[in-house]
């Protein structure tokens, strides 16, 4: 057992704690978030030099062989940023339906690109009007002589009107299976809205849209077995960024009740504040052992990896609820201020709660299998 | 022991009814259920059709426009109220303001005022709160300095509730520095429009721009603006803040909230947007819901009735307004873990006709954000416990 990071595992960590202390700042952030396109594009280059965009792929793609762990190390600092930039988009989401389902020749024509912070993607798969997670969708891809003609409506596309391409889910005779479409491709249709968290989001509506035979991504009918593992690594990736979020959110209360004047004295000296702060970081520390687990897990078996993150999500989404709803509740009116840094973490808490399942839908998945599986909890 | 309505009650609870059905505009009750901005002509225009029926105001004295309605009277027409999806009145006008001047006022101010009040010919704010004195009210430090027969206000005040539409405030300042911090308060009505205000909009979480704070240069405010005596402002303000007991767990909107969450449930449920795990336990979720719901409308009746009764309720409306803001915020949790990824997407200031068949995904985020004041403002719920600690278990 080693819960130690290793020489490169620290040197990363710190490279991206400084980036967020010095070039990321709440002020820059919120002015990004009022920016047209809702992030920036300063920072995204940033973080291409440091590395991070290339991060999970592998060395041969044009990437730098990043494992679970070293997204966890990525994320939770992103997190305490409360980051806006198409990371989870581009590189988890799209990226990850990239490494698991590409072929040589689309690998090549988008991770160096994707590293250099070039391309940007997302994927589009939820759609209005069904279950509110899970890997089937109802777009459908016909088979044409020369490609597929594609057509359904997608929601709650993270970063999708700043995509250059989207990874579409959509069905084709073989069942679901997934594509590479131009944002761009005539019968594509992208409406930029404004998500709650800061992070923008958008519809995309798929009229009729020719692709060619490359744009098929994996197999004809792989489509949701790719999604269960792109999901799965999501939610490690999320569950990271909660931990991030919870600790930089419990250390702004902290301070805030040092400093806070009423009734004459700090109003952390009132012993029931006092022990609100103790349930919120043993929610901290509870999600963080949850968060090595879930990313450790990403190497293991198919059942033990998706029942562990499972219940890494499940704490994450009641502990990220917790803490967001008591950074805001002892902060008093302030907490409620779109000007204050704590009322951002709680809205993004609430969303990560919401992507990929929630909690209750991972305690399904739990209850399903009968619970965690006991045995070997994984190494990176 | 009883726990039904009389007669009498039952055929009161039939005439708000009938009322409601008939007076109620179509436009505001579809706002109210798709949980949109109402904007300040919508509460104004609902006022006055209340006003004009005698019903804006019933808990003032009956010689100012009151209702003579027993708290049963009272609680059966917020509840029905509510589950009409009638919009509630302003409270800084209602429920604040109007009733202590018609209490402590001049009969000079009730002239000038009560009946304005009434039919929001004046938009009232609420200038209570400071940068330095929330919870701890009694720190303000808004300076009043006499000068002949006016004030001159100096100082700020904050969170101030839709300050950039009120034509007046009411005011806690402080006209004395030297003893007590709880004397030396004084309690004033300054016109908005006096040269020397200025509004700041601050933005909220949930996208709102309601609250505001409101800067004092050089202010003057005539003395026959004040209410009451000069250093008495703290019993008139300890009298407002205890005015709004019998609302303040607003448990009829739950209600009407409860039975929304409902016919979401059946809805998602006959569209195939539920699995039938998740079904159960939302009807599991909705069941827990409503047992709480249920017993905090008994615990409500029961303080109605001692107070009928003159029993004195002292922390029982600190218990109705933990508990109802408890299940006010379980309400709005309900709704956002329904609306899932589809909710993420903000609502536009203008909608389009389209999305409001789907009107409740959009709202559920903005007001389960929105949903954290009611813990924060009229006495945090800290702060009622400590109340409760203090003035029922004596600890
Ligand atoms: C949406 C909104 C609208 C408002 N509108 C108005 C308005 O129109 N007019 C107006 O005058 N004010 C208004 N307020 C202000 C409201 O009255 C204050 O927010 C409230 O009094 C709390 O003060 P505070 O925000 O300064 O928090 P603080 O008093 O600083 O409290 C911070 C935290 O400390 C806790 N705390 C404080 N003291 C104790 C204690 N002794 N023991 C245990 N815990 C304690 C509180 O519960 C809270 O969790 C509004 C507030 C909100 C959120």
């Amino acid at each position: 057992m080693d819960f130690e990071y290793s020489d490169e595992q620290r040197l990363l960590r710190e490279s991206v704690a400084r980036f967020i202390t010095d070039r990321y700042d709440f002020e820059g952030r919120l002015r990004a978030m009022q920016a047209p396109e809702g992030w920036s594009r300063d920072a995204w280059s940033d973080m291409a030099d440091l590395g991070l965009l290339g991060l999970p792929f592998s060395e041969e793609d044009g990437g730098f062989g990043g494992g679970g762990v070293e997204t966890m190390i990525v994320m939770e600092e992103l997190g305490r940023g409360l980051v806006l930039e198409p990371y989870l988009s581009t590189v988890v989401l799209a990226g990850g339906a990239i490494r698991h389902a590409a072929s040589a020749g689309q690998k090549q024509a988008r991770i160096p690109r994707i590293a250099a912070g070039e391309l940007l993607m997302a994927l589009a798969h939820q759609e209005p009007g069904g279950l509110r997670h899970g890997p089937d969708a109802g777009s459908s891809a016909e088979r044409r002589s020369d490609g597929w003609v594609l057509t359904g409506r997608k929601i709650a596309v993270l970063h999708g009107a700043t995509a250059e391409e989207f990874v579409v889910s959509a069905r084709t005779n073989a069942g679901l299976s997934l594509f590479l479409v131009s944002a761009s491709a005539p019968g594509v249709r992208v409406i930029p809205q404004r998500g709650y968290d800061g992070i923008p989001v958008a519809e995309v509506v798929l009229d009729e849209v020719a692709t060619g035979n490359e744009s098929l991504l994996g197999e004809d009918g792989g489509g949701a077995a790719v999604l269960e593992r792109v999901f799965e690594e999501a939610n490690a990736a999320l569950t990271a960024e909660a931990v991030g979020i919870m600790a930089d959110t419990l250390d702004v209360t902290v301070d805030y009740l040092k400093t806070r004047q009423q009734f004459g004295v700090p109003i952390g000296s009132f012993q029931a504040l006092q022990h609100r702060c103790v349930d919120m970081l043993i929610q901290v520390e509870q999600s963080r052992s949850m968060a090595i687990l879930a990313a450790l897990s990403l190497s293991q078996p198919p059942a033990q990896r998706c029942l562990n993150i499972a219940a890494a999500k499940v704490q994450i989404g009641r502990g990220g609820r917790f803490v967001g709803q008591q950074a805001v509740q002892l902060h008093g009116a302030i907490g409620i201020t779109a000007e204050y840094k704590v009322g951002h973490a709680f809205k993004r808490l609430t969303a990560i709660d919401a992507l990929f399942g929630d909690a209750d839908h991972h305690l399904d998945q739990l209850v399903a299998a009968g619970g965690i599986p006991p045995g070997n909890r994984g190494s990176n | 022991m009883n726990l039904d309505f009389t007669d009498e009650e039952l055929a009161f609870r039939d005439e708000v009814r009938a009322f409601l059905a008939q007076s109620l505009p179509d436009d505001l009750r579809r706002k109210m259920i798709d949980r949109r901005h109402l904007e300040k002509d919508d509460i104004v225009r609902w006022q006055r059709i209340l006003n004009a029926r005698g019903w804006a105001t019933p808990n003032w004295p009956v010689e100012h426009g009151g209702q003579p309605w027993s708290p049963a009277q009272r609680y059966i027409f917020q509840e029905e109220m509510a589950l009409a999806h009638a919009p509630e009145g302003s409270p800084f006008n209602v429920n604040m303001i109007g009733p202590i001047i018609a209490k402590f006022g001049t009969d000079a101010q009730k002239a000038r005022f009560l009946a304005r009040i009434a039919n929001i010919d004046d938009w009232w704010c609420q200038g209570f709160s400071e940068p330095g004195a929330g919870s701890d009210l009694a720190s303000l430090k808004t300076r009043a300095d006499r000068d002949g027969d006016e004030y001159v206000i100096n100082g700020q005040k904050i969170w101030t509730t839709q300050a950039q539409h009120a034509d007046w405030m009411f005011a806690l300042v402080r006209t004395d520095s030297s003893g007590r911090k709880q004397q030396g308060i004084t309690f004033l009505l300054i016109d908005m429009n006096t040269p020397g205000i200025t509004v700041r909009p601050i933005e909220t979480i949930d996208g709102g721009h309601d609250a505001n704070e409101v800067f004092f240069d050089d202010v003057r405010v005539p003395v026959e603006n004040r209410i009451g005596e000069e250093g008495r402002g703290w019993d008139y303000a300890k009298h407002l803040l205890g005015n709004e007991r019998s609302g303040i767990a607003r448990i009829g909107l739950s209600k009407e909230r409860l039975a929304q969450l409902r016919r979401l449930e059946v809805e998602l449920s006959a569209d195939g947007r539920l699995t039938a795990g998740e079904r159960d336990r939302l009807r599991r979720k909705l069941a827990e819901v409503e047992v709480e719901l249920r017993a905090l409308e008994l615990t409500q009746l029961r303080v109605v009735a001692a107070d009928a009764g003159e029993g004195g309720a002292g922390a029982a409306a600190s218990i109705l307004k933990i508990k109802g803001t408890e299940l006010q915020q379980r309400m709005t949790e309900l709704a956002i873990e329904l609306a899932g990824p589809a909710g993420l997407a903000m609502p536009e200031e203008e909608e389009s006709g389209a999305a409001l068949e789907d009107g409740w995904i959009a709202a559920a985020a903005p007001f389960y954000f929105s949903m954290r004041k009611v813990s924060i403002f009229g006495g945090s719920n800290e702060i009622q416990k400590n109340i409760i600690a203090k003035a029922q278990l004596g600890l």
